[in-house]
């Protein structure tokens, strides 16, 4: 059950791996999940986005960055390993429909979930504009998919290392002050880089959606671990989600909550770190 | 008052034995009242805060003869009109008295499925223990016969013993029936469909069998391994288990019904969705449902800190809400992770706790701080997100409502703040929607509960339901009496079709195979 049939490398800590999961294959719709864990004793529970399906061949595709304890251990497994526990498809499929324009926003691994969003998207007859960012030229991945799906594509790197020197919120604001503007924007990345996206749509009256990845346990609605503050309501990520309105979300709330195992120093750190960045390439922007 | 050794223990009854005498004496009812009622052995409170094994050790063969003997064997049987199985009750305690314990246990698996389960955790002293003549006679519900103990004391002879066997199964019908959700109720459906020859395939959301019995209920209160070997005696039996499916996501019910070539389905999900406070700062960074808190620790296996990649928060003062057995599961997980403070907050009193009377005791033995007639109104936190506090009101019982309680009303002005970096919400589950949502027709009441007729028989045709799912978040045994229900109506309408039907080929009821 659930044996990895290919595995490849898409950069330095970022995995593919496609894995038999029939019925997962056959019923998944973009936008859902996936729980897994390595040891049905002492493993822990992580959510991955699917990042395709293949439901004639059985199988699904998952990319994950390495960055704890079971990605590690998931990344370590060969073409022929089995994945011990699999569960899904999770969480309510995207919205798919016709908008008109929209624009994709996906950051670092968020590409991998937003691949399969935008070409549905794509197929629903959108008009798809789509940025793409990285830290530097080496994390990004699924680029040559993500082009294929675009009618515009634009391209950031922080350090400038390929395609824009500039964060996503740049062009992101650029579009939406375009007349007309777009129509819906999709922004999947690091929570920072979601936030900020849906204060960059805010004023323009843009609508946005976002995909949130929390902390899950068990990802069936039973612990309440993955709530959310949407709106001013309790929302569960995990049934309600994973996408919510960009505008109603409680990114705050939702990042401390992301950090809540995390040693409070390391916590703060990271934070201030990326809040700072943000920043600072904001006011080097305007 | 010292806490009693179960050697101390052991040695009493014994000496109280050889007063009375071997085999069956013919006591009077003055003389049986007068038998000392048998404390359970427990672990000392000291050394169990901080282990997760059983606390409670169970009843020595004295001491179960002991207490058997306190029965008076009435006619009417008041206990078992309290008994929502109606087990035989003075039957398997005579079978006790006798040295009979295979008869015992015997006598009780005629109706319950899991005693060793029901035993340890079953409302006795508001079932069959309520209604005891023995209990009424000495004017003390605690002083009735200790029914429950007594059930465990036969259940688990038979288990170390080794003597547990598998239930016979009748030749195969070629019928398949699915049960979604391995808790008691699906477990009890599984076994008695699974008797008839059917061939029966548990679908479980979780990667282990056996539903709130290994994620909520605690070892140090219902040991895995407990519940590992009824799974195992299924299993033995011929029942599939697909872990790791969600019904409703992996495939649709009703898919399951119309393509899977199913002939009937039973729905056990339970109740599985926590109720939170609705009140400000409740999504802080230290606030969790007693579901998550009691999952990581348990089914994640959180507190083997070295080992277990599940992380749980590390809390020095910890605030619980409620007062039903997940309360005080909660509360007592908090002291063996380590608190210093745990604080149990109830809006009523403690006569209207919901928790099994020895649960609360125990809570308290293990410096658990009780505080009645409180609620939180708010959480507070720090800049980071974090709990640093929780403001509470205080209560006085007004007049009675509805129902005869007498309804807690909140005192004005009367706000304090308690001092915690932790709460943890165990007000409650409800029923979770997914299935009802994905489920064209499934009528449901407007609580989320799935509706069903006397037989377990749900609005749809060849569905059937029981549980928490169908009564709210209730118990094992009333789980297990619907499990036994539905398997009854499931097998009288799988006998009344007579269309036949070849049986499967080898293998070719494993769902892997067959969907
Ligand atoms: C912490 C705690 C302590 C308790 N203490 C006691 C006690 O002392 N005494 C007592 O009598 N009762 C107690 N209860 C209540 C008791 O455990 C429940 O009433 C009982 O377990 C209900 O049984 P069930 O079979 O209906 O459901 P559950 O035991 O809840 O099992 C349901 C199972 O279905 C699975 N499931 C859910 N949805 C799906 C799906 N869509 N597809 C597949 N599988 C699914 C779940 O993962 C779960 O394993 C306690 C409950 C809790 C939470
Ligand atoms: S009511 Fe009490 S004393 Fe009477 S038969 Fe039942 S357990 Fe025994
Ligand atoms: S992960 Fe448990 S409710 Fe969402």
């Amino acid at each position: 059950m659930n044996r990895i049939l290919k595995k490849t490398q898409l950069s330095d800590d970022v995995f593919q791996l496609r894995v038999a999961a029939p019925l997962i294959a056959a019923e998944r719709k973009p936008g859902q999940f996936v729980i897994l864990q390595l040891d049905s004793d002492f493993g822990e529970r992580i959510p991955l986005t699917i990042a395709d399906a293949d439901a004639e061949e059985g199988s699904i595709t998952l990319i994950f960055q390495v960055v704890g304890k079971t990605t590690h251990r998931l990344a370590d497994l060969h073409e022929g390993d089995c994945i011990v526990n699999l569960l899904g498809p999770l969480g309510q499929p995207t919205h798919i429909a016709k908008f008109g324009t929209v624009v994709a926003v996906g950051g670092g691994i968020g590409v991998a979930p937003l691949y399969p969003i935008t070409r549905a998207l794509r197929q629903a007859g959108n008009r798809i504009i789509i940025i793409m960012g990285a830290r530097t030229q080496r994390l990004l991945i699924l680029e040559r998919e993500m082009r294929a799906l675009a009618d515009e594509f634009i391209l950031c790197t922080d350090d400038g290392s390929c395609g824009r020197k500039a964060l996503v919120t740049e062009p992101l604001k650029e579009l939406c002050a375009r007349v007309p503007k777009p129509d819906l924007v999709v922004a999947i990345g690091p929570p920072v880089m979601m936030k900020f996206c849906a204060e960059t749509t805010r004023p323009f009256g843009v609508p946005i959606v976002v995909s949130l990845n929390t902390i899950m346990v068990d990802g069936t609605g039973m612990c309440g671990g993955c709530r959310v503050t949407v709106g001013g309501a309790t929302r569960f990520v995990c049934v309600d989600g994973p996408e919510f309105d960009g505008h109603q979300v409680d990114f705050d709330n939702m990042m401390q909550r992301l950090s809540a195992y995390k040693k409070l120093e390391d916590h703060a750190h990271d934070q201030c770190h990326l809040e700072q960045e943000i920043k600072r390439q904001q006011e080097a922007a305007s | 008052m010292s806490h009693p050794t179960p050697q101390q223990l052991a040695d009493q009854a014994r000496a109280a034995l050889e007063r009375i005498g071997p085999g069956c004496p013919a006591l009077k009812p003055k003389e049986r009242l007068a038998i000392p009622p048998q404390p359970m052995p427990a672990q000392d409170p000291q050394s169990r805060r901080r282990n997760l094994r059983e606390v409670a050790l169970g009843y020595t063969p004295e001491q179960a003869r002991l207490e058997a003997l306190r029965c008076w064997q009435c006619k009417n049987a008041a206990c078992v009109a309290g008994c929502p199985v109606c087990i035989n009750i003075p039957g398997f305690i005579q079978a006790i008295v006798e040295g009979d314990f295979q008869r015992s246990v015997d006598i009780i698996k005629e109706v319950s499925l899991l005693p060793a389960v029901c035993g340890r955790v079953c409302p006795q002293e508001g079932q069959c223990q309520l209604t005891c003549t023995v209990g009424k006679a000495l004017k003390d519900v605690n002083q009735a016969v200790s029914i429950g103990r007594l059930e465990r004391f036969v259940a688990d002879w038979e288990r170390e013993q080794g003597r547990v066997q598998v239930p016979p199964v009748k030749p195969a019908t070629g019928r398949k029936v699915a049960v979604v959700g391995s808790g008691p109720a699906g477990i009890t459906v599984a076994a008695d469909v699974r008797r008839e020859g059917h061939a029966v395939t548990i679908f479980e959301a979780f990667h282990k069998p056996g539903g709130v019995m290994v994620y909520g209920i605690p070892e140090f209160r219902l040991p895995k391994a407990i519940v590992q070997k009824e799974v195992e005696t299924l299993e033995q039996m011929g029942v599939k288990i697909h872990l790791n499916f969600v019904v409703g996501r992996t495939r649709k019910l009703l898919d399951q019904l119309e393509q899977d070539g199913f002939d009937a389905m039973f729905i056990g999900v339970g109740a599985g969705l926590p109720k939170f406070m609705n009140i400000p700062g409740e999504n802080l960074v230290g606030v969790f449902s007693a579901n998550e808190y009691l999952t990581r620790a348990n089914l994640m296996r959180a507190y083997d800190f070295e080992r277990a990649d599940t992380p749980i928060f590390r809390s020095t003062r910890v605030a619980v809400l409620g007062g039903g057995n997940v309360a005080m599961d909660a509360a007592r997980m908090a002291v063996r992770l380590g608190a210093q403070e745990v604080h149990l907050v109830y809006r009523r009193t403690e006569v209207e706790m919901p928790a099994r009377v020895e649960e609360v005791a125990h809570a308290k033995e293990e410096g658990v701080i009780f505080h009645i007639l409180q609620n939180a109104k708010r959480i507070l936190g720090d800049a980071a997100g974090r709990v640093t506090g929780m403001e509470c009101l205080r209560y006085e019982l007004g007049a009675p409502d509805a129902s005869g309680r007498r309804r807690p009303v909140e005192i004005p002005g009367s706000e304090f703040v308690m001092d915690v970096d932790t709460v943890i919400c165990a007000i409650g589950n409800e029923a979770n929607p997914l299935l009802r949502q994905t489920t064209a027709g499934l009528v449901h009441n407007k609580w989320g509960n799935i509706v069903t007729d006397e037989n377990q028989k749900t609005s749809l045709d060849g569905v059937y339901a029981g549980g928490d799912i169908v009564l709210g978040a209730a118990t094992v045994i009333l789980a297990m009496g619907q499990g036994r229900v539905a398997a009854a109506a499931i097998n009288q309408r799988l006998a009344a079709q007579d269309r036949p039907k070849v049986p499967p080929l080898e293998g070719a009821e494993n769902p892997e195979i067959s969907i």
